[in-house]
């Protein structure tokens, strides 16, 4: 998994040095990848009859994540906000 | 947000096609998602190598206010893996990985799947969709109980996209640069954190 990573610092490098040509295809070419490997995950999934079957159980697993996701970042952005104006404050 | 339809749009395709057997399973087991994953993250990485615009604005930022990505990060990861406790099937490694996708469903759930398998690539797509949608609809909620920087973080990796124009909105014009940053380190942290959670 680690080549994938590679792939992207390369990807980087090549960007910059290619940075003054035209690279609006770029963005189009990204769109088209990740339909079709959304469409593959969707495949994997619709013929999986185990993940089908539990769907309603994984929706109510993610929800439960992005709650705790949320939560957890929100409250750390409070403690900066009250932290940055207390500062500004003084 | 109709771009974030149209993939959600591919994915239900997908899975309809797959569920009626339209398309025989067999045309899964080459490589054809990881060969498709390496080419994004390629592009990935050419479309920011490309933009040294967008880093140099970065230099106007209030030096405290550069933590927020980190913040988000870590604040997130751990409320994942807190919550994980109401999740007897869900290890807190596994939540983790979930939640270090910071909304960014497409590419956070298409690595899950590639190294976790399909059922918490699902959790990962569905859990990140809907922080998006949730950072959309109680951004205003979120100014008013946790301050101006809450829907940043609520954000996540979105915020230099489909959150940027409801942060402008409820926190306030000033604070265009710091979600565009913002978003731009998220966004970048998703498939380190993720391979990450996902190699350990």
């Amino acid at each position: 998994m680690f080549k994938v990573l590679a792939l992207m610092i390369l990807g980087i490098g090549v960007g910059y040095l290619f940075r003054k040509r035209n690279l609006s295809f770029i963005s189009k070419l990204i769109t088209v990848l990740i339909w079709i490997l959304l469409f593959v995950l969707g495949l994997e999934v619709g013929s999986n009859p185990q993940i089908v079957s539990n769907l309603g159980k994984l929706g109510l697993d993610a929800l439960v994540i992005t709650v705790g996701a949320l939560l957890g970042s929100i409250i750390l952005a409070a403690l900066l906000w009250r932290f940055v104006n207390k500062k500004k404050a003084q | 947000m109709r771009s974030s339809l149209i993939i959600v749009g591919f994915f239900i395709l997908g899975s309809l096609l797959g569920y009626f057997g339209v398309i025989p399973t067999s045309f899964l087991e080459g490589d054809i998602s990881f060969y498709a994953l390496g080419a994004l993250m390629f592009c990935v990485g050419i479309s920011l190598g490309s933009d040294p615009e967008t880093l140099k604005s970065f230099k106007k930022i209030n030096p405290r206010l550069l933590l927020l990505p980190l913040l988000t990060i870590i604040g997130t990861v751990a409320g994942s893996a807190i919550v994980s406790i109401f999740l007897p099937e869900r290890s807190a490694i596994d939540s983790m990985a979930v939640g270090s996708g910071l909304g960014y469903y497409s590419l956070s759930s298409i690595f899950i799947t590639e190294f976790k398998g399909a059922e918490l690539g699902t959790i990962a797509l569905l859990s990140n969709i809907s922080r998006e949608i949730l950072a959309l609809l109680l951004a205003p909620v979120f100014v008013k109980y946790f301050g101006k920087l809450a829907p940043i973080s609520a954000g996540g990796a979105t915020t230099m996209d489909t959150t940027l124009p409801i942060i402008m909105k409820f926190s306030g014009k000033e604070y265009m640069v710091l979600s565009v940053f913002h978003g731009f380190v998220t966004d970048l942290s998703v498939p380190f954190l993720v391979t990450l959670f996902c190699s350990i």
